[in-house]
């Protein structure tokens, strides 16, 4: 099953909306966009997650590396996100104490 | 009581089998109405790392090879086997997972398979073959209420 995927720009926050299932078959391509938008210095990021079904930690391994690739450029990187079974996979990881997580858009300006 | 339900699949080692196996064991536990949707969820997310592991240690090996899943739904319990022919792994290794409150857990995109899927099975085992790696893993209803910090 493909990941969609869809680039907007809002005032210094690029927001990259995601939906579908996050594992070792579509983070690739997940990975690829999040690296392109770093590459065209695009450093404060959101990652919309609201239409995301599920994530394992092959999807997490690649929200960490961005957050470790837009801190090294002193950017942020945030998570929005209100499927409850996706975020307690942060919340049993711990993850959520290293991404700065919101429930909806509007939270930080970028909606 | 019902019979035990065995159900046994053999996957190609590519990425998109690891959807079917999670479609698999959370069609199971839908079917059963003491497991809920959010210990559903632990079962996908577990079987999902299990998979994953085996996925990609088979391709490297021998792609030919399929990886094998054997579910066994019996009274409030899901048991999942999944099985590679890919030589075995370093366990000790796979486990190491850098505390997640050390900012050093940044230079890590991985090692979350395995501490995942010890926390969210009631029985999480893993074997070393002679060719290869067998996961079993076993489910009761109750979601674990802890977390991997630490």
């Amino acid at each position: 099953m493909d990941l969609q995927l869809d680039v907007s720009e809002h005032g210094e926050w690029s927001v990259l909306r995601v939906g579908g299932e996050i594992d070792v078959a579509t983070a690739p391509g997940l990975r690829q966009r999040l690296v392109a938008l770093v590459g065209e210095g695009r450093y404060r990021i959101v990652v919309d997650m609201s239409q995301v079904d599920f994530i394992d930690s092959t999807g997490l391994g690649v929200l960490i590396g961005t957050l470790k690739r837009v801190r090294s450029h002193g950017g942020e990187l945030h998570l929005v996100c209100d499927v409850d079974r996706v975020v307690r996979v942060f919340e049993i990881t711990g993850l959520d104490t290293i991404f700065t997580m919101h429930r909806s858009l509007d939270a930080i300006g970028a909606g | 009581m019902a019979d035990d339900v065995l159900i046994e699949l053999d996957l190609p080692p590519r990425p998109e089998s690891v959807s079917v196996a999670r479609l698999v064991v959370g069609s199971l536990a839908l079917a059963d109405p003491s497991f809920d949707e959010e210990r559903t969820s632990d079962l996908r997310l577990a079987v999902s790392e299990a998979c994953t592991n085996a996925m990609l240690a088979q391709a490297v090996v021998d792609d030919s090879r399929p990886i094998e899943l054997r579910y066994r739904v019996s009274a409030a319990s899901i048991e999942v086997s999944v099985r590679d022919r890919a030589g075995g792994f370093d366990l000790d290794a796979a486990q190491r997972v850098a505390d997640l409150t050390d900012p050093k857990r940044l230079e890590y995109e991985g090692g979350l398979g395995i501490p995942l899927i010890k926390l969210l099975a009631d029985e999480a085992e893993f074997r070393r073959l002679e060719d290869g790696t067998e996961v079993v893993m076993t489910f009761g209803p109750e979601s674990p209420t802890g977390r991997l910090v630490g």
